[in-house]
């Protein structure tokens, strides 16, 4: 059976027919094409598909979409300025060469611009305490869990 | 002119797209018309297809095709590694079929293939497929698989034994032993392990009757290898018609490498119901359907004398392979095993023996390091047991046994061309602070827990590899890498290369080396590679290959395009080619300052007005195949220092610290990058993950991320690195390759370090993965033992 759902995705309004079954994952990949957006388990464990709901970080996986029936979503192709200047947490993964691959990188992103709000001082336990629900297999986290500090760190000082 | 770019710590160029999510995945393509496939897979680990039927599935919603073994007669899937046996037989090379051909031989062997409008309807109808099994006993243990009675996997290969394999003279390292004041002998497991790049295996086929061609999307290392392997060997399809693009690549650690079922599947089907066919695995078929890594078996015996000075290697290896013969399989546990054995010693004799066996399992291929962290671990575990049987310090008896002269021949087939161990070591000493390690351990015990360091000194042979040598080997392709330079006339710079790059930044660090040697700025140049369409050819990346092949194949076509370069500088300056002197993007009169850049000289090639056009073609656009001479080397030492505490057995790893000789660095900061993931790799092996089998059943135990544990954040320490530089002595660039070496030191220094905090007990080895439980376990034992 098909429903419909609404929802304000990178602040744009919209809408559409879904099977009841449809994941929310699906739905922003599939039928909005916002593909930056990744699927790397079947058991909420990789949180490659972490998106902002109403300014938290959730694996986007693990929802029906219409689970977010009228909720406000960012994915990782809204966290950047319009004229595309990085945010600060996406730009401290660069400049601290805190992705290899890049698949799992919208979620550590998403992820981290959560967990970082409003803590400058993240210690190191807290950020890998943090990416509990992300897995990375290229980077060994040593360049996130510096990205994030310094991520942390940058949002603050914006 | 530039800042010199080599050695520079340079941001990637490849970063901007997939920190806002622009990168592109296989899955990422949708093409017109787009249908999805889902694989029926076996449940069993070994079983005689009875029957199967379709009619269910084919009237399911949305429901385009079903294909079997019985509609997919094509060839099987091809090893590219001839080994030959100790009898100087071929080894055993069963049919790997594309959808099973009456038998299924693992948890997850692909029976059939639904393609449907929706994956959901694919997946569903997928369900509803009837197979009628009859199910046979299993084997999944490569000792037992060996055994009388047990269950026979292939008719060509009987007692499941692909081939038995030597190298080393077997009588020498005899006579050495019966020498020998002591032998240190050390039974060993290294534990299976189940790849997981985060993104997942992915094809998207799609064929065109206008112009009969096949167009194919594949998370894939290896673009033209794949091309060539379907279209020669299985699909019998002309090589010209068919693309294949492995677009940004989530990760691969060698599980991308092969040739898949799936690939050969989706691409035939795609021109049975002339749409585009996709599939993308979930997660659970990864763990059954990717190309596991290592499962070996081994004994192995040292022979010193009174010194400590090695006499002789003796190693057993049973080698697991799984159900069929993967891509590389068979050369992994010979070929990059144990030519390794070696190590960074002169040990003068070596004999090793491997035998390699089917089992009712996934096929095990190459996984980051491929045949080295299995010969690491061999090497570095019994020469630390060797100095605690000796009561030598694990850093003397290794000086006592360095290989200090270059180049260097060792017994098992390798030479070594450059090399400085004890720089190595003796900077991984300093930096893990080793002097003050006593203390530290006092101050463990003082609190209950039990301190230990552990050291391995790794090599491994990367650059892979000289074709004529590795085709005398048995390797049924070539080894080489192509590069094309082209020039545009306003300057900028396009490169291609044969390399792929799926995480390890090729895109920035090619572009290093292009834009130091042009004087161009780094946004000028692009690297472009994965795709068959765009590049020449290409033998991909896996062994640590890309700068050491690809990079020099690009180096040799900048040579070409320096050289045109100066012919035509010469014809603008009115100067003579001899007097062209040229460096870093600027061609100079000598001994004037008349000048031109590589600017000039390239709008001069495509606008060739005052061009010697009688003796010069115009355009500048030059590409390379180089082929290497040898293979490079990279060594160095790892210490790890752990902390265990006996009541639980959880062990923290309190330092890890790494000092690497790669040769010369491009950019260091993502030669850090490298090496920190292979550490957390080898930290896995040895802490975390293994894959289990249930051994009567066949069953897959560790099937999902609830099962099977991957490092996470908490598990692993902030690494120390450093680097200590030998340059390799027959590339240009002097460069050795860094992707494995984590991998490959990690888990000997992580165990070593274990084993010498369980020293009390008395414990010298104990299983991969080091679990809480395992060593729990493994202390309450000793302790009973004892105490017996």
């Amino acid at each position: 059976m098909s429903i419909k759902v609404s929802m304000t995705v990178n602040g744009k309004a919209v809408s559409a027919e879904v099977e009841e079954r449809t994941l929310l994952v699906t739905y922003i990949r599939e039928e909005l094409r916002l593909t930056g957006t990744h699927v790397g388990c079947d058991t909420a464990q990789c949180g490659a598909c972490t998106v902002h709901m109403n300014g938290k970080a959730v694996k986007s996986c693990s929802m029906v979409a219409m689970q977010a029936q009228g909720a406000d979503i960012v994915t990782i192709e809204g966290i950047a300025a319009a004229d595309g200047t990085l945010h600060p947490m996406q730009a401290a993964f660069k400049e601290n060469h805190g992705l290899q691959c890049g698949f799992c990188t919208p979620g550590m992103v998403m992820n981290a611009i959560d967990l970082a709000k409003g803590r400058p001082d993240l210690s190191e336990t807290e950020i890998r305490e943090g990416l509990e629900g992300n897995l990375c297999r290229c980077t060994g986290y040593h360049n996130i869990v510096k990205s994030i500090a310094a991520g942390a760190k940058a949002m603050a000082a914006k | 002119m530039n800042a010199p770019l080599i050695g520079a710590r340079i941001e990637r160029k490849e970063d901007y797209r997939f920190l806002t999510g622009a990168g592109q995945y296989t899955d990422d393509v949708t093409l017109p018309g787009q249908t999805h496939a889902a694989f029926v897979r076996s449940p069993h680990a070994h079983a005689a297809i009875r029957s199967i039927n379709k009619d269910k599935a084919l009237k399911a919603p949305g429901v385009i095709a079903v294909f079997t073994g019985e509609d997919l007669k094509v060839g099987g899937l091809p090893c590219g590694w001839l080994i030959t046996d100790v009898n100087g037989q071929p080894m055993k090379e069963p049919v790997h079929p594309s959808l099973a051909q009456g038998k299924v031989r693992h948890v997850g062997d692909q029976v059939a293939v639904v393609i449907a409008e929706t994956q959901d309807q694919a997946q569903d109808a997928a369900e509803l497929l009837e197979v009628d099994y009859d199910v046979l006993p299993a084997v999944t243990d490569a000792v037992k698989a060996r055994a009388k009675g047990a269950p026979q996997l292939h008719e060509v290969a009987p007692d499941n034994t692909c081939y038995v394999w030597a190298i080393g003279d077997k009588a020498a390292v005899d006579a050495a032993f019966s020498k020998a004041a002591h032998v240190t002998k050390l039974d060993l497991v290294n534990n299976r392990l189940i790849p997981n790049a985060i993104e997942p295996r992915a094809v998207n086929g799609m064929y065109s009757r206008a112009d009969d061609s096949y167009t194919l999307y594949v998370a894939s290392q290896n673009p033209h290898v794949e091309r060539l392997l379907m279209t020669a060997f299985v699909l019998g399809l002309p090589e010209h018609k068919v693309r294949v693009v492995a677009p940004d690549v989530g990760g691969g650690f060698g599980s991308k490498i092969y040739l898949y079922a799936e690939d050969v599947v989706v691409t035939w089907a795609s021109k049975q119901i002339n749409r585009p066919v996709k599939w993308t695995a979930e997660r659970s078929e990864s763990f059954m359907s990717d190309a596991h890594g290592r499962d070996h078996v081994t004994t192995a015996e040292l022979a010193m004398d009174k010194d400590g000075k090695f006499l002789g290697l003796r190693v057993k290896t049973t080698a697991n392979v799984g159900a069929y013969l993967s891509t590389f399989a068979s050369c992994v546990p010979t070929i990059l095993y144990a030519t390794l054995l070696a190590g960074q010693y002169t040990t003068p004799v070596i004999h090793c023996e491997v035998t390699a066996v089917f089992t009712n399992t996934v096929p095990v291929d190459a996984y980051r390091g491929a045949g080295r962290p299995e010969a690491t671990y061999v090497v570095e575990r019994i020469v630390e047991q060797a100095a605690r049987e000796m009561k030598l310090d694990p850093a003397e008896i290794r000086r006592r046994n360095f290989i200090k002269t270059f180049p260097y021949q060792t017994p098992v087939a390798l030479m070594y061309d450059t090399g400085d161990y004890e720089a190595t070591l003796s900077a991984a000493i300093e930096m893990a602070g080793v002097s003050g390690f006593a203390g530290r351990k006092k101050e463990s015990e003082a609190r209950g827990k039990l301190r230990g360091l552990g050291y391995a000194a790794y090599i491994e042979a990367c650059g892979i590899a000289p074709s004529n040598i590795a085709g005398a080997l048995g390797a049924r392709a070539g080894l080489f890498e192509a590069g094309e330079v082209r020039m545009h006339p306003t300057g900028s710079c396009t490169v291609f290369t044969g390399s792929h790059s799926h995480g390890q930044g090729h895109e920035t660090t090619f572009a290093q080396v292009v834009a130091d040697r042009l004087g161009l700025p780094i946004e000028n140049v692009d690297i472009v590679h994965g795709d068959t369409s765009k590049i020449l050819f290409g033998m991909g990346t896996y062994g640590s290959r890309s700068i050491a092949v690809g990079g020099t194949a690009i180096y040799k076509a900048l040579d070409k395009i320096i050289a045109k370069g100066k012919k035509i500088a010469a014809h603008l300056m009115e100067a003579a080619e001899t007097d062209i002197e040229y460096d870093r993007g600027v061609f100079k009169v000598a001994g004037t300052d008349k000048q031109k850049t590589i600017g000039e000289v390239s709008f001069a090639a495509y606008v060739p007005h005052n061009y010697p056009l009688d003796k010069l073609e115009p355009g500048l656009n030059e590409n390379a195949f180089y082929d290497p001479t040898n293979f490079t080397f990279p060594a160095g030492t790892y210490i790890c220092e752990v902390e265990i505490d006996p009541e639980t057995g959880v062990t923290k790893i309190e330092r890890f610290t790494a000092v690497d000789d790669f040769g010369k660095i491009i950019n260091p900061m993502i030669v850090e990058g490298q090496v920190h993931g292979g550490l957390t790799q080898g930290i896995g092996q040895a802490l975390l993950e293994g894959c289990k089998y249930d051994q009567e059943s066949g069953q897959l135990i560790t099937g999902s991320y609830m099962d099977y544990c991957m490092p996470r954040a908490t598990d692993v320490p902030m690494y120390q690195l450093e680097t200590r530089e030998t340059p390799c002595t027959h590339n240009p660039l002097g460069v050795k390759g860094c992707g494995e070496a984590g991998a490959i030191g990690a888990p000997a220094a992580l165990m070593n370090a274990i084993t010498d905090a369980l020293q009390p007990y008395g414990i010298n080895d104990l299983p991969m993965p080091a679990s809480p439980q395992t060593v729990w376990k493994t202390i309450q034992n000793a302790k009973q033992k004892k105490a017996a």
